[in-house]
This record gives structure tokens, sequence and C-alpha cells, in this order.
């Protein structure tokens, strides 16, 4: 049996004297999709956060692609794509030449970095608009070169938060082909909209705020 | 990992692009440097200046110029996810600090090419003290970029950056700037520079550099965390 992809046992963060999250227990296997629900405030995007390396977790156990944060949280840079509520592009470049940055950074360079760009541009749909600042762009194209970030290293596990946000129909579609479910794709969607992504689910985490952090974790198949 | 020439390469790049494309920080910079001699020449009424007081005009000002991109410098990791990014990716982030440090080097660096022959007009009977200068210049430079970039990621992160940097930074670079100052004030001497202790002030200077240099390495990954 292969050790899970996310493994949280026990895992509590606090924001000053609040606890954003307390006493979470979680598991995903390679290749399946979760899907993290909950109100405004339950601690979706701060677990979001700690999966992905960004935040420290308070107490408790978190593995992640094997790694235990955040003390080996180098071992597994580079293997997580991760689309937050910010594009993380930088404004005054363009859309080619953030991904190109990006590339960079995850040791991408040269033609197989040109070729990769190109074709996620394609995918979503932006290969004219690609030279064009980002300062310049609307909402939603930014939300779609932020995919391509996110996914532009083929990382092993995609943390989404709120993907499809400002996402006309097309590019919903679109990027679904680079983010939605798909064999040896693992990923974990926090979203507000349960019909559009409970469908593709294999586990559902439910965070709640009420005082004690209710949590709920569901096999739908 | 990614290697840290091609991480540092990298990020330098992208903000020298950045800057050549919006200019949000070199013409502030030479601009109130520019102000400030105007404002010093009418201010002390003297259209010579020499030794410790052009000394001290020169640095009081490039002080303050620098401290217009210090507090800049770290801005649009902070708006706009970059330092999100870079922690995602897999890269020393000791990086992130010798390229920030590399570029405030720079447009420093820049800078003095365009305000300090205009202080030499402005001030100097001569120009014979400015060729030594330039090490001067130079080593300086190189501490305020590392002192810099240390005190500007701390700070960026602050509601009140715009108050903090400088109130942390202007005690940090006080012996940097009495080295400066030491090393300039014979070089702008009436009739021409003098080399007196010249030696002294500049391995002052390095030794300043390299302790902000190997301070920034050391803690900069930290600086980082949550």
């Amino acid at each position: 049996m292969t050790d899970p992809a996310i493994a949280v046992t026990g895992l509590r963060r606090e924001f000053g004297e609040r606890a954003a999250l307390d006493g979470i227990d979680l598991s995903l296997p390679a290749g399946e999709s979760l899907v993290v629900l909950g109100p405004n405030g339950a601690g979706k995007t701060t677990l979001l956060r700690i999966l992905a390396t960004l935040l420290r977790p308070s107490a408790g156990e978190v593995r992640v692609l094997g790694a235990r944060l955040p003390g080996e949280a180098w071992k597994v840079r580079g293997r997580i794509g991760f689309l937050g509520h910010e594009p993380l592009l930088y404004r005054d470049l363009s859309g080619r030449e953030n991904l190109r940055f990006h590339a960079r950074l995850h040791g991408m360079t040269g033609g197989p970095a040109e070729a990769r760009i190109g074709a996620l541009l394609a995918a979503v749909g932006m290969e004219r608009r690609a030279d064009e600042r980002i300062v310049e762009l609307s909402a939603g194209m930014r939300q779609r070169l932020a995919i391509c970030r996110c996914v532009l290293h083929e990382p092993e596990l995609l943390l989404l938060d709120e993907p499809e946000s400002n996402l006309d129909a097309e590019g919903r579609e679109l990027a679904r082909n680079l983010i939605g479910p798909a064999e040896e794709r693992t990923r974990v969607v926090v979203t507000h909209d349960p019909e559009r992504f409970l469908p593709d689910a294999d586990r559902v985490l439910r965070l709640a705020v009420d005082g004690s952090a209710e949590l709920t974790e569901a096999a739908l198949r | 990992m990614t290697p840290s020439t091609v991480a540092f390469r990298t990020i330098l790049g992208k903000d020298l692009r950045t800057e050549l494309r919006t200019l949000q920080s070199l013409p502030a910079m030479t601009l109130f440097a520019v102000t400030t001699f105007v404002i010093f020449r009418f201010g002390l009424d003297r259209t010579s200046l020499s030794g410790s007081l052009a000394a001290g005009v020169l640095w009081a000002t490039l002080l303050f110029a620098a401290v217009l991109a210090i507090n800049r410098l770290f801005v649009a990791e902070r708006e706009e996810g970059g330092f999100d990014a870079i922690r995602l990716a897999p890269i020393d982030r000791t990086a992130l600090f010798a390229a920030k440090a590399a570029a405030l080097f720079a447009y420093l660096v820049v800078l003095e090419l365009i305000v300090v022959p205009v202080f030499a007009v402005f001030f100097l009977d001569s120009a014979a003290g400015l060729a030594p200068l330039a090490a001067v210049l130079l080593l300086a430079d190189l501490g305020l970029a590392a002192t810099g970039t240390l005190i500007s990621s701390m700070a960026v992160n602050s509601r009140a950056r715009d108050l903090l940097a400088p109130l942390v930074l202007l005690p940090l670079v006080v012996p940097l700037m009495i080295a400066a100052t030491g090393a300039s004030e014979p070089l702008l001497g009436v009739g021409g520079p003098a080399y007196d202790r010249f030696g002294t002030w500049l391995a002052v200077l390095g030794l300043y550099d390299l302790i902000f240099l190997l301070v920034g390495y050391a803690v900069f990954d930290f600086l980082l965390e949550d």
C-alpha cells in the first residue's frame, strides 16, 4: 500500500488567540480529488496554504507527498501547483514573461520551457493576448494565466482555491482540461460552489465555524 | 532544486526589466537628489564646498535618496504575490536576498552616475577627487544594498513600512556613513584629493559590507517564513 498524498493528524493553526483550524484529521490517496467546503472564515484557505508550505501549522502532523511539514517543506516545493486568491503574476510583466519567470524558478529553461508555455497559453485560449501586460488584462484572463502558472511545472499535487473564479463558461471548460480530475492528478479544491465540484470529488471535507471547528469527511464514490 | 545562480539571474532580471518599464524608483531618487543639491546650494548660500561639508552634503543626499528605493524594493513581492511564488519554487531563498541587493546596488550606481557629476558642477572647484571617490561610492553602495534589502524585507509586511524602514535603517547605517564621509572628506578637500587614512576607511567600509552580507545570508530565509 502506498503512502497517501496528504496525511494530516490533529492539525491546529492559530492566528493570535483564535484557532482557524482545530484538530483536523485528513487522508487523501494519490490520484484522488478532495473538495473542501465551508462558510467564510472556516479555515479553508488556511488549510490550503499549510498544505502548500506557505503557512506553518501551530500543532499537529502534516505530511504532503511523503514529506513532513514544515521541516521537510523543501522536498515538496516544486511538486505542488498552488492556485490561490491572488494570481501570483507581476502586473508590469506580460503573461508570457510571467510564465517564463516561473518556469525558470522551477528549473525550466530554453526550448522545452518555451514549448510548454506556448502549449499552455493555447490550452487556455490566451496566445493572442500573452504579450500584453497583466495590468491590461481582465480578471478572467489573469485567472487563465494563473492556471497556466499553477500547472506549468507539471506538479503532482494541485491545491486550488476557488479555481473557476472570474472565469466565463468557455474559460471554465478550457481550465478543466488543465486542472480538472484526471488519472494521476491529486487535487484539493476549495470552493463555495459544491454543485460544480462535488460530482468530481472522491472525498469531501466540510469545515465549520461554530466555535469548535466541526469537521466532516465523507467518501462519495 | 533550481541552481541558485539561475534563480538569482531570474529575479534580478525581472526587477531590472520592471524598473526599466515602469521607472518607479530611479527617476524619483534622481529628482530627490538633484532637488536636495539645489536646496543645499541656496540654503547654505555657497557656490563651493569642500572637505567634511562637501562629504556630508553628498552622503546625506545619497542616503535619503536610497531610502526611496529601499521602501519600494519588495512592494511588488508583497502586493503581487511574488513572496508566495518564490516560496513555492524549489530555490534557495537567499537567491531573493542576493537578487534584491544586486538590484538596489544597480539603482544606486546609476543614481550616482547621474547625480555625482551634478554635485561636482554645483559645489566642487575641481573634479580631481571624483575618480578615487568611485571606490568609496561602490563600497558604500554595497553596504547600503545589503542593509537596505534586509530592512526592506522586514518592513514590507508592516502597514507602516514607509515609516519603519527609515527608522530601523538609519541607525544601522551610521557606521557606514561615518566611514563613507571619513573616506570622502580628504578626497574633496581644497587643493585636490588627499589620502589621509583613506585605506583605513575603505577597510571599515569593506568590513561593514561583509558583516551585513553575511547577516542577510544567514537570516533572510527566516524572514520569509509566515
